[in-house]
């Protein structure tokens, strides 16, 4: 009985295999991590009213009104080094004839960022939105999160349409955010 | 060589022993009742169908027990997210009236100990309800009773099945009294910060497939009318 609790004790009963974080220091303080999805490799589902073709075959998008001004979109989500590490949903919602677009990926063992982005585009086809919460590794972090479409220039027989690129800026607390985003305004 | 198999069975029937001990220990597991059963404040109660077959899409490794719907949809086999699952479904209200749609992504905790009774996912849900606004849930979900009480039972029966009622509160953390942390996004739930619990009913469960009955729910406490009045009031500034 010692031997059996000494094992499971000492074994852990889940190990998740981790790549390692790619996190680079940001110039003006804070730390930066970039993100990306192959389209439409990385594509896990397209979910949205009225829509010609679904993605994946079979899918069935509630018929129900309430549902009709809501698109959701799961991907896989891949490292700077193009390994995947983790798992995001893009949800597109129109209110009062506005477009909401909010993100969460989420990377096991490492936690889940929740982000709410600004549908405008700024320059460069970016669009950025703020780090609204985390969890376990990013829980105490604020800062945003840019997306943007690359389309791919590479003409290579397997490479992508293009990729969805996601550059994180994580900053410690909220007055240095506030302080980030005053100097990236300037 | 007797000396070899006293010990062989000697450290079988211990191992068998702790299998039992664990299994039955009445110092783990936690009450089924959820802490916002008793709560004052204004609650949002959203229900989904846990079957994953209802799902709008459900997938994981496509090596686990529930098979992933659409048939073809993409799984999750590389290795860092092997471990993990990704579901969509849509959200009732009381009224069982479709209410919005919810996104669900776990993962198998590292902090799982069974030794403790906690076997634990780490999860997250986005929520949208068209006209009121999104919101996301942060939560450790320990399946500790839920393995006790179905999984093992429906092992030991002979047709792989177990039948009967359970309602269990799986939300194990982070916040206080074990209670999920809920970030408002947009519409009425922006700049909200709140605490949920994720209870489970079952009615059925096989062992090749899951859930067969299975029905959860998502009660999300609303910050109450008086505690926001009192944060005004801290906010003014004294009169001396």
């Amino acid at each position: 009985m010692a031997a059996a609790a000494g094992v499971l004790y000492a074994v852990p009963v889940v190990d998740q295999y981790r790549e390692v974080s790619l996190v680079s220091v940001a110039p003006n303080g804070g730390s930066r991590e970039a993100f990306h999805i192959n389209i439409p490799v990385d594509r896990v589902m397209t979910g949205a009213a009225g829509q010609n073709s679904s993605l994946p075959i079979g899918l069935e998008w509630p018929k129900d009104e309430v549902l009709s001004n809501v698109s959701i979109e799961i991907f896989k989500v891949r490292n700077a080094q193009n390994t995947v590490i983790g798992v995001a949903a893009r949800a597109l919602e129109k209110e009062n004839d506005a477009d909401l677009i909010d993100w969460v990926i989420h990377l096991p063992a490492r936690g889940s960022l929740f982000v709410g982005i600004e549908p405008q585009s700024l320059e460069g086809g970016r669009r950025i939105g703020k780090l609204r919460a985390g969890s376990q590794e990013f829980d105490d972090l604020t800062g945003f999160v840019t997306e943007r479409w690359v389309s791919d220039t590479s003409g290579g027989d397997d490479a992508p349409l293009g990729r969805i690129e996601l550059l994180a800026t994580y900053v410690g607390n909220s007055n240095s955010f506030e302080d980030q985003e005053a100097e990236s305004l300037e | 060589m007797k000396y070899i198999v006293v010990l062989l069975l000697g450290l079988l029937t211990g191992v068998a022993l702790f299998a039992v001990g664990l299994t039955y220990n009445p110092f783990v597991g936690k009450p089924a009742l959820s802490p916002l059963a008793v709560t004052d404040s204004r609650t949002v109660m959203l229900s989904y169908s846990a079957v994953a077959a209802d799902a709008i899409m459900y997938t994981n490794d496509g090596e686990s027990r529930v098979d992933p719907l659409p048939e073809k949809v993409q799984q999750l086999w590389e290795a860092p997210i092997r471990q993990s699952s990704a579901m969509v479904t849509v959200l009732r209200d009381g009224r069982s009236q479709v209410a919005g749609v919810g996104v669900k992504v776990s993962s198998a905790a590292e902090s799982t100990r069974l030794l403790k009774g906690k076997a634990l996912l780490d999860s997250i849900w986005y929520v949208y309800l068209p006209g009121q606004g999104s919101f996301f849930v942060e939560q450790s979900e320990n399946y500790w009773d839920y393995l006790r009480d179905i999984v093992i039972p429906a092992y030991r029966h002979s047709g792989g099945t177990w039948k009967g009622t359970w309602l269990g509160n799986i939300t194990d953390g982070p916040e206080t009294l074990g209670m999920a942390r809920v970030v408002g996004g947009s519409g009425e739930f922006a700049g909200m910060e709140m605490l949920g619990v994720e209870t489970l009913s079952v009615g059925a469960w096989r062992v090749e497939d899951g859930p067969l009955a299975a029905e959860g729910q998502l009660i999300i406490e609303l910050p109450s009318i008086s505690a926001e009045v009192g944060a005004e009031m801290d906010s003014f500034p004294d009169d001396n």
